[in-house]
């Protein structure tokens, strides 16, 4: 059976501060309350690609997790639409982006969706995350159990 | 070493055109052109601006840890890592050949990635520009605009894509970071029910592969000049093939054509690559340049993947691909196919290779029981080759006697290719650039040729927002001319 929340993080553990999401999304899981187990479904990836649409079929609500340049610190929440943009490589088919599809192969407005941005400053091979990002993950990991706590 | 377009007589007097970076490839990629005032081409060079440390991550490293690890260099094909590491291993433990089973998954692994890869690449990549055109409106040439115009071809490619991964989620035990094959063998077989539920939906892949094969079949056959012509040179052609001359990706001997068809070199063994291939460091790249060793760097460079394998092997060893083949190859009319394009066309030849042979694999009774490890006589050296999706993967180890890399050496797919992408971006430039006013469509011209080679330049890092598409020119001065900046939205701005 579907779980009604899908939380989706991606990211690369290896590459500095890419490594956010991921790291977010195995906090989240270890932490999750015995009570929630099966409403939440966790996956990870190291990118986002189109066939992601296929696991936002027949959930309630979706929360996106990213590593991000642009965001402030420590992180920031955007609720998602459905959009059609250029995704100029296939790193960055944006959720946004992924949504559409969903829509355009359902016939159907996607779930609700949101994205949480972890500020993060380096993304080099073989690097740990950077101490600023870990404390942003920090701030956004307690964001996170509130959002589950309450989508539940 | 002087290869036409590389490198001006003076490039101080010439305009910089710089496309950075190159987008819908993996990784960082930047082509720069330099015009001279008349906006002829005088200097093409494409450029990898984020190719270094790979050895260095790995060296130090326990060897177990290694196949796990070296995922993480490529958030698109880390399955090829996975499964050339592995191999490599085997042969540090003696352990080579492996298992039937251990053989068993490990192909039926690297065959969804085959299948997963190729149908991201021509349903998701390719496909915008080849339905639409190169010059068609940037907004619309992306896969979205792809699912609303032909939602029946976007949902074949995601499907076909959810069942590659759906056989490397079950073979290597998770859907990332999996963990299936491991020095000397593997850690688990299929079960029953996992293999009986891939078996079902078999028909439908295989007829969906089929009409991926016969779009790219007509997309020649309608516009014949553009196919053959664009971006296309002779060239050397390198695989891996089996040793009766079949095709085969997982495993093999490599073998050379030359720009004729002839064959150079045969049965090379994996192990002795470094007696057939050395490396060419310039100083304008990141990436290396490599060749034929007895040939030289000027005439040993060649091409790899599909357009090489499928013209490579003397056969295919599956019957509705070989079909294919066949029409592949009179397309050249008794000479080998060199169109640029034809990458498209041969990758999914081989895709729909992949799911056939995925069919006789999930009917060998080696995928649900049988020994996972083998043992023998341990090694310090061991060279693991694979043909990953966008060509031959090379990864070369030495382990010390405290189980610990005290030497690593990859040679990536997309690293061959090198010499290639750059001749069919000059290929381009001259075609399409020279003499004409740069616009968004004749720059994505470029990027369609470097494209078709599908090349993962480096992956797996990412954030939001990273990626835009900018265009500098500089005047011989160096002195910002203008500036135009493509946004996520397909866009563009100038700022200056």
């Amino acid at each position: 059976m579907t779980a009604p929340l899908l939380v989706l993080a991606w990211g690369n553990l290896s590459r500095g501060d890419d490594a956010l999401g991921p790291l977010c999304l195995a906090a989240l899981r270890e932490q999750l309350p015995e009570n929630l187990k099966a409403q939440v479904e966790f996956l990870e990836d190291y990118q986002l690609q189109i066939e992601h649409a296929l696991d936002l079929i027949g959930r309630q609500r979706v929360l996106f997790i990213d590593a991000s340049l642009n965001c402030a610190a420590p992180f920031e929440v955007t609720g998602l639409q459905a959009a059609q943009d250029a995704s100029f490589t296939t790193h960055a088919l944006s959720p946004q982006a992924l949504l559409q599809v969903y829509q355009d192969m359902q016939g159907e407005p996607p779930p609700p969706c949101t994205l949480l941005a972890i500020r993060g400053e380096a993304f080099e091979l073989g690097e740990p995350p950077r101490k600023a990002a870990l404390a942003n993950l920090e701030h956004a990991r307690a964001w996170t159990s509130q959002w589950l706590l309450k989508a539940s | 070493m002087t290869f036409p377009l590389e490198t001006a007589a003076h490039p101080e007097h010439l305009r910089r055109v710089a496309i950075d970076p190159v987008s819908r490839v993996e990784g960082h990629g930047k082509v720069t052109l330099l015009l001279d005032a008349n906006h002829h081409i005088e200097q093409v060079r494409l450029h990898i601006v984020e190719f270094r440390g790979f050895e260095k991550f790995i060296e130090g490293r326990p060897y177990w840890e290694v196949p796990v690890m070296v995922q993480r260099l490529c958030g698109i094909c880390p399955v090829s890592h996975h499964l050339a590491a592995a191999k490599a291993f085997d042969r540090v433990l003696g352990a080579a050949p492996v298992s039937a089973s251990a053989t068993a998954v490990r192909r039926l692994m690297h065959y969804g990635q085959m299948l997963q890869s190729h149908a991201l690449h021509f349903f998701h990549l390719a496909s915008p520009d080849l339905l639409f055109g190169f010059d068609s409106e940037v907004a619309k040439r992306n896969i979205v605009g792809v699912a609303q115009a032909h939602p029946e071809i976007a949902k074949k490619g995601i499907l076909l894509r959810k069942f590659g991964q759906e056989i490397i989620r079950i073979t290597s035990g998770k859907r990332v970071h999996g963990t299936g094959a491991v020095p000397g063998g593997i850690n688990k077989l299929v079960t029953l029910d996992e293999r009986n539920s891939l078996q079902r939906e078999l028909p439908q892949m295989l007829a969906w592969a089929q009409d991926a094969v016969d779009i790219a079949k007509q997309l020649h056959a309608q516009n014949p000049a553009l196919y053959n012509n664009f971006g296309s040179f002779r060239s050397k052609l390198m695989s891996l093939v089996r040793a009766d001359g079949a095709m085969d990706l997982f495993d093999g001997v490599l073998r050379v054509r030359d720009e004729n068809g002839r064959i150079l070199f045969d049965q090379v063994d994996d192990q002795r690559y470094l007696e057939l291939i050395e490396e060419e460091v310039r100083p304008w790249s990141y990436m290396k340049f490599p060749y034929l060793r007895s040939l030289g760097a000027q005439l040993g460079w060649y091409r790899v993947g599909p357009l090489a394998r499928v013209q490579n092997c003397d056969f295919i060893p599956s019957a509705r691909a070989e079909i294919e083949r066949q029409a592949f190859v009179a397309w050249g009319r008794g000479e080998p196919v060199h169109a640029t394009l034809a990458y498209h066309w041969a990758r999914m030849i081989e895709m729909l290779h992949a799911v056939e042979v995925i069919a006789e694999l999930l009917a060998d009774p080696a995928l649900l029981s049988g020994d996972l490890l083998t043992s023998g006589v341990r090694q310090r050296h061991g060279v693991g080759m694979i043909e990953a999706p966008r060509g031959t993967l090379i990864h070369d180890y030495e382990v010390g006697d405290d189980d610990l890399v005290t030497r690593c050496n990859l040679i990536v797919s997309t690293t061959h290719n090198n010499q290639a992408m750059n001749e069919s971006v000059r290929a381009v430039a001259r075609d399409y650039l020279d003499g004409q006013e740069l616009t968004e469509g004749l720059l994505n011209h470029i990027e369609v040729a470097i494209r078709a080679y599908d090349p993962c330049l480096s992956c797996a890092t990412h954030a939001l927002g990273q990626m835009p598409l900018e265009v500098t020119l500089l005047g011989a001065d160096g002195t910002l001319l203008d500036q135009v900046q493509k946004s996520p939205q397909g866009g563009l701005t100038r700022t200056t």
